[in-house]
């Protein structure tokens, strides 16, 4: 399991970056996205895979099952989503404009502010 | 735009679904999966459907409220309920819960400002996906 | 007031703030009034915070009143309610600017509490005692940030927020992953915990990755070599008072942060990333030093001397002795003050003028002597002239760096100086002495043009006379650098006080 993850991480954060590298600004934002999600799996995984314990305290119960998961990754990786929700919304609005401001989604022209 | 008859009618008929839908994900939220962020998301995605199928001025009328009044009071709610924890518990965001009450149908039910917090996110999340749905349909018009 | 409840009130002030200017849009002058007195409340509770972590060395709280490690921990120590401080200093000034700025017929309802929602997140950045929540404070900032660059929608704002964006959502999804890989390892995220889980040589030697990639996310940040190219192209475009608050604040945060991981919870990694600092410093400097030769527009000259000023910063924390590390927290101080003051005064000469371009401009000592003024002193601080603020900050810090033996930093250093001040010159000579080129005739002034110049000129004649008290009374301050460099390299105290606070959760 932790192997298939570890491959799922790299091909995100290879197409990630790849995408990052086109000329073409909706690849951008898709690559955004691909990198971000790279990086909430690699942290869930990073903080160890438990299969099947769910960290959730049953009826009656006050204390989650002996050998269950580490609830605090999960809640980070959740905090890290909703950030990346919000970020990406904002993006792609950015995009939207960009595109209509300069008739073209071809990033090589977007290059006005750094000119000396 | 061209607008298609089953997804308006269809839209019209799950935007009470999802709302109560949200409403129950919130609710439950506390204890098992589920929350303000996700139900706020859920009752958005209902208005999202009505303003896809029948445009975001029709959506807009069903909401009555502004999407950027549902932020504004979502965050003094969920700020509020941060210095309540402050004053009466002496930390910010500190847990208070009223005792426990047992109303019919509903069952045991158990309020505190985790909760009232969570209202507070339910309700920002939904007022920002409406704004930027909105007004990200409206700019393509 | 409890000291739990000074340290939550820096960070309710502003959040109320934002809330009720959010609820406040439909009323311009009721948001404006909002907006500018909360900036002022913010003020007055950084100003309480400050005397009283000087007296009492660390505060800390435990939010939700979860011990630490479990719990969010909220802390000070000098350096973060001196930080907390000024930035309340920049907020309030900002917000009485932005209150002329940003009057041009279009209603900017969006300004007030998008702008409280950043103070929000620097001044977080500033008390939060916990990686992962320095990371969910940087996004507030990130977030907030992005729609204040666009606020007005040209086409050169949305292409520079673009870069903005890109570059600083690949610097959080970095951040991430060194913060996840730090938890996977430690089992914990609160830094004064780190730091004592570090001192275990055997534990250290499995974070290099975390250390890098937290590098490379503070770096990019705080704006360094060679990670700094999204600011230059970004922080020109954008209204003025928002240029402002970006340039005073929001690169320190990532230089708050790098002196936080390597004083604190990275102490330990330091010994191997001081020649990588130290030389990245130094490129630092020269990169944005000649990059501001290159331009010949006000903001964007002033962009590229954010970069250069970031490096000495970093070489003062780089060469990690007492005096160093008291000089770039100075230098923090009197850069925040003065590059603030300067990107006001370059929208000055933008309202009078209509343009920031040098080609265009001239005659403005001629014209408006007090503007002149306004610009020299915050001007020749930054090149480092005595008696100026300027020339103690950059004096500490090559002071140490002759200490410490760093020649050839050293001398890159005083180099950059000199280049810095040739930029200077350079406005100096084509915006104020020159004449006004003939085919560029400044726009006729409307009636009572003077009297609506207050809420522009007033934060900065205010900053320009703090410019000057520094530089004149500069020994009361650099006393207090002293004592907070001291805590910042004895953590021992900060790590006691942050796992001792009360949480006593139910």
């Amino acid at each position: 399991m932790n192997l298939v993850l570890a491959l799922t991480i790299a091909v995100l954060f290879a197409s990630g970056i790849y995408c990052l590298m086109r000329r073409c600004l909706m690849r951008l934002v898709v690559g955004l996205i691909l990198l971000g999600q790279g990086a909430n799996l690699l942290v869930f995984a990073a903080a160890g895979l438990t299969a099947g314990q769910p960290a959730l305290v049953a009826e009656g119960a006050s204390a989650p099952p002996p050998g269950a998961a580490d609830p605090l990754p999960q809640a980070l990786v959740l905090t890290a989503i909703v950030i990346g929700f919000g970020l990406t919304v904002f993006s792609l609005t950015l995009l939207n404009r960009a595109r209509k401001a300069s008739g073209t989604d071809d990033v090589d022209a977007f290059n006005r502010t750094d000119a000396v | 735009m061209s607008r298609s008859f089953i997804l308006s009618r269809t839209a019209r008929m799950l935007l009470p679904v999802l709302v109560v839908l949200s409403l129950v994900t919130f609710y439950r939220g506390h204890h098992l999966p589920g929350g303000g962020f996700i139900g706020g998301l859920l009752a958005a995605s209902g208005f999202a459907l009505v303003a896809l199928g029948d445009g975001t001025a029709a959506a807009r009328r069903l909401l009555r409220i502004k999407p950027v009044s549902l932020m504004a009071g979502g965050l003094s709610v969920a700020l509020g309920s941060g210095i309540l924890g402050l004053v009466a518990g002496g930390a910010l965001f500190r847990g208070l819960w009223l005792p426990e009450i047992h109303i019919p149908v509903l069952g045991v039910v158990h309020l505190g400002t985790p909760m009232l917090f969570d209202a507070g996110v339910y309700l920002t999340v939904a007022g920002f996906a409406l704004q930027v749905l909105f007004s990200l349909q409206e700019a393509d018009a | 007031m409890s000291d739990a409840g000074l340290l939550f009130l820096q960070l309710i002030v502003p959040a109320a703030t934002a809330t009720v200017c959010m609820i406040a849009r439909g009323s311009a002058r009721v948001q404006h009034s909002i907006g500018v007195m909360g900036a002022a409340v913010a003020l007055a509770a950084a100003a309480a915070l400050l005397l009283r972590v000087d007296s009492v060395g660390v505060l800390a709280a435990q939010a939700g009143g979860w011990a630490a490690p479990f719990g969010i921990t909220i802390v000070a120590d000098r350096l973060a309610a001196g930080m907390v401080l000024i930035s309340a200093l920049v907020g309030l000034a900002v917000a009485v600017y932005s209150l002329r700025d940003l009057r041009d017929g279009a209603l900017h309802w969006e300004f007030f509490p998008l702008f409280h929602l950043l103070l929000l997140g620097v001044q977080g950045s500033f008390l939060t005692g916990d990686l992962f929540n320095l990371y969910v404070w940087f996004e507030v900032m990130l977030v907030a940030s992005f729609v204040l660059l666009t606020l007005g929608n040209r086409a050169s704002q949305l292409e520079g927020a673009l870069k903005y964006v890109m570059l600083n959502i690949v610097a959080s999804a970095l951040f991430l992953v060194g913060a996840g890989l730090i938890y996977g390892k430690l089992g914990t995220l609160n830094m004064a915990d780190i730091a004592v889980k570090l001192q275990d040589p055997q534990e250290a030697a499995l974070l290099h990755t975390s250390g890098v990639l937290l590098l490379a996310a503070f770096g990019l940040k705080a704006g360094l070599f060679p990670l700094f190219f999204w600011l230059p192209a970004s922080y020109h475009t954008p209204r003025v008072a928002v240029s402002a608050v970006f340039a005073g604040l929001l690169t320190k945060v990532g230089v708050y942060a790098l002196m936080r991981a390597y004083t604190l919870f990275f102490a330990a990694k330091f010994a191997d990333l001081q020649a990588l600092l130290l030389w990245v410093a130094a490129a630092t400097m020269v990169t944005g030093v000649l990059g501001a030769a290159a331009h010949f527009e006000i903001r964007r000259i002033l962009s590229f001397h954010i970069v250069s000023q970031i490096g000495y910063m970093v070489l003062g924390l780089a060469l990690m002795t007492p005096l160093a590390l008291a000089g770039a927290i100075f230098y923090l101080g009197h850069h925040i003050i003065v590059k603030t003051n300067l990107f006001f005064v370059g929208g000055i000469v933008e309202h009078l003028r209509g343009t920031g371009e040098l080609s265009k401009l001239g005659g403005l000592y001629k014209h408006a002597p007090w503007l002149a003024a306004l610009f020299f002193i915050p001007a020749f601080s930054l090149g480092g002239i005595p008696p100026l603020s300027g020339f103690w900050a950059k004096l500490a810090v090559i002071k140490a760096g002759l200490e410490a033996q760093a020649w050839a930093v050293t001398s890159i250093a005083l180099l950059v100086g000199v280049l810095t001040l040739f930029s200077m010159t350079k406005i100096w000579a084509e915006a104020f002495w020159k004449r006004q080129p003939d085919d560029h005739k400044p726009p006729p002034r409307p009636v009572g043009a003077r009297r609506k110049l207050i809420p522009l000129v007033l934060p900065s004649a205010v900053f320009a006379s703090l410019t000057i008290v520094i530089g004149l009374a500069g020994g009361p301050l650099f006393a207090f650098a002293m004592r907070a460099s001291a805590q910042l390299l004895d953590p021992q105290g900060y790590i006691e006080a942050v796992l001792r606070a009360g949480g006593g959760a139910p």
